[in-house]
């Protein structure tokens, strides 16, 4: 299903806690070592995502927000406990296994953008889409798609260094949404912009949630952008530490 | 395919640094290319030395003459096919820089010896029925803008006539093609009668006698029995093959190869630590991008293939580039005016350049593709 086939999807589970979770977090740890140091930054962390749902993950610096992220990405891999998206445990898998598996099931917006400054707009977008054998007008389709979700259908040729902050992370969470993964993460997908941007990112990601069933993890220091999920977890010390839904 | 616009917009990243790359690949196979043919050029004479052939020469030196009465004795040797002499002229044309090897030979034994020489039978029947007459190959004739019948005046630097007069005079008759490229066709062909019945000295002696045996394998034991025939003579003989003669010849001017090929190594060494180092820091400097391909899925095989194609595609442009330069300036012919007359690039040697292409590519690719490829999406993000 491409961004331009998303319909008005599943509504939301309410409750945190529900039998058809998609993402299953099962007492999680995660250990650095720096030297001689042992870094505790998660300590047993057990969530639960339901399909469709928006959650914030919230915290100080340093509580392991992150990392959760990270691992739910399955760009790294737990010390200790189980991750589960859908049916599938990643954290039982290979490199070339997750690498497949975040290429089909997972979008990634970060903080600070990351699109590919000699690419275009357009181009930036496209690249989940190479890994599929989709043709290529195929792919330019899905492009002008996903594009066109996030507004900036008529930006596609430009450049990242011609677009503002804000223009750039909606190309950015269009790259992250054009091959409609089964999970949207976003590490701090506004602590770079301005006001007005961070209020069209959040837009932009409530309607991707409510409008188009989005499942949504979302890393955020800011109150006011945690308050447009359904859900926000607190984080403390690698430990969870409450749950507020909206 | 569909990756090609990444790898392009990784190499246009830096214009510059990119196009001194290119630029720098591009002169290492200029010149590889270019120094190739200049080696062809000293070793043809080798490579072309046909292998049922002998040399024979004075024991001494090749500039000493042999009497002409040694041939029969060489033709009496059991394994010997035929024989030809020839002798060096060293007339001057015009100019002194005009030079040109010029040699009287007996006409139909030496055309035989070398049937490479390839002369319309007309041409041949009316050289061998004109004592003045000549003939030429085909670059020497187009090099002088000679044709048949032009009459062409040689000043003899050595031989003086019996009227004291040292300017000889040739008709050209005909005009010889090379059976294959590396065939000379440099050379000026005259009767050796004219030579010996006008000359006042050395009268009865030849330069050097070309001698074909029926089994190769056995040239050193004939070469053996044809010294053994002349041994204690006032004129003593030096027999070996012909690549061993030409070899020696080569060797006078110095090992010409080996001086390319040390320049080259030197080259391509210095153009693997260049390419190399643009390539390492082509990755440093994306650490945090080729950190996002993997978070987008790129597998690691993928981004090892990109960042080696990034490598490839430096080394095929400009490599490429270099040995197109090379060749041209090579088809527009000997660059000494007239030192290095058979002037090409061999096929073997383009085909050593393209392997050449291959491997630098591939060299200069695989340490920053493994970089590339072993890097952990986490830290670099957070480097990033």
């Amino acid at each position: 299903m491409s961004p331009a086939t998303i319909s008005q999807s599943q509504e939301p589970a309410s409750g945190a806690e529900t039998a058809g979770a998609l993402v299953r977090v099962r007492d999680v740890h995660k250990v650095y070592t720096r030297g001689s140091e042992r870094i505790d930054v998660l300590q047993g962390v057990d969530l639960e995502v339901p399909r469709g749902d928006f959650v914030a993950l919230m915290g100080p610096s340093g509580s392991g927000k992150t990392t959760l992220l990270n691992l739910l990405a399955g760009l790294d891999r737990p010390s200790g406990g189980a991750v589960q998206v859908g049916d599938v445990r990643i954290d039982k898998m290979g490199e070339g296994e997750l690498a497949r598996w975040r290429s089909r099931h997972v979008g990634f917006v970060f903080q600070l953008y990351n699109l590919l400054p000699t690419l275009t707009a357009e181009r930036n977008v496209e690249l989940p889409l190479l890994l599929t054998p989709l043709s290529s007008s195929d792919r330019k389709r899905h492009v002008a798609a996903a594009l066109k979700i996030v507004g900036l259908d008529d930006r596609g040729k430009h450049y990242p260094r011609q677009l503002s902050g804000g223009q750039e992370q909606r190309v950015a969470i269009a790259r992250a949404i054009v091959g409609d993964p089964t999970l949207l993460l976003c590490d701090e997908p506004t602590g770079d912009l301005d006001r007005k941007s961070e209020e069209e990112i959040l837009d932009l990601l409530q309607a991707l949630n409510r409008e188009h069933g989005k499942t949504i993890v979302m890393v955020t220091h800011n109150a006011h952008a945690a308050a447009r999920a359904r859900r926000i977890v607190y984080l403390n010390k690698g430990q969870l530490q409450s749950e507020n839904i909206q | 395919m569909k990756f090609l616009p990444l790898i392009w917009s990784n190499l246009r990243r830096k214009r510059v640094r990119t196009t001194f790359t290119l630029l720098s690949i591009l002169v290492a196979f200029l010149l590889f290319g270019y120094l190739g043919a200049v080696s062809n050029a000293f070793d043809i004479g080798v490579q072309i030395a046909g292998v049922d052939r002998l040399v024979l020469t004075h024991k001494v030196s090749i500039i000493l003459p042999l009497p002409l009465s040694y041939l029969e004795r060489i033709e009496q040797v059991p394994g010997v096919k035929e024989v030809a002499h020839a002798s060096w002229f060293g007339g001057i044309y015009q100019d002194p820089k005009n030079f040109f090897a010029q040699m009287a030979v007996d006409p139909e034994r030496y055309l035989s010896l070398y049937p490479e020489f390839q002369l319309p039978e007309d041409q041949k029947k009316a050289w061998l029925a004109d004592r003045t007459g000549a003939i030429c190959g085909k670059y020497l004739a187009d090099r002088f803008h000679w044709k048949i019948g032009d009459r062409i005046p040689l000043t003899a630097a050595v031989w003086q006539k019996k009227d004291g007069s040292i300017s000889w005079e040739f008709t050209l008759d005909g005009i010889y093609t090379g059976a294959t490229p590396s065939t000379d066709t440099t050379q000026f062909l005259f009767h050796y009668k004219y030579l010996d019945e006008a000359r006042v000295r050395r009268k009865g002696m030849v330069g050097w006698y070309i001698i074909r045996i029926d089994h190769p394998d056995q040239a050193p034991q004939i070469a053996d029995k044809i010294d053994a025939l002349f041994a204690n003579s006032d004129n003593e003989t030096k027999t070996s093959t012909e690549k061993a003669f030409m070899q020696g010849f080569a060797k006078q001017v110095g090992n010409i190869g080996a001086i390319i090929t040390a320049i080259l190594t030197v080259v391509f060494f210095i153009i693997l630590l260049v390419a190399g180092n643009t390539m390492m820091q082509s990755v440093r400097e994306r650490v945090t991008e080729l950190a996002v391909l993997k978070t987008v899925g790129f597998p690691n095989g993928l981004i090892l293939t990109l960042v080696l194609c990034e490598s490839l595609v430096l080394a095929i442009v400009g490599g490429s580039l270099g040995l197109g330069l090379a060749w041209l300036l090579i088809s527009r012919g000997d660059p000494t005016g007239g030192a290095l007359p058979i002037f090409y690039l061999p096929g073997e040697s383009a085909v050593l350049g393209v392997v050449f292409i291959l491997l630098l590519g591939g060299a200069t690719g695989t340490l920053p593709a493994l970089q590339a490829m072993r890097l952990q999406v986490v830290q670099s993000l957070r480097r990033g």
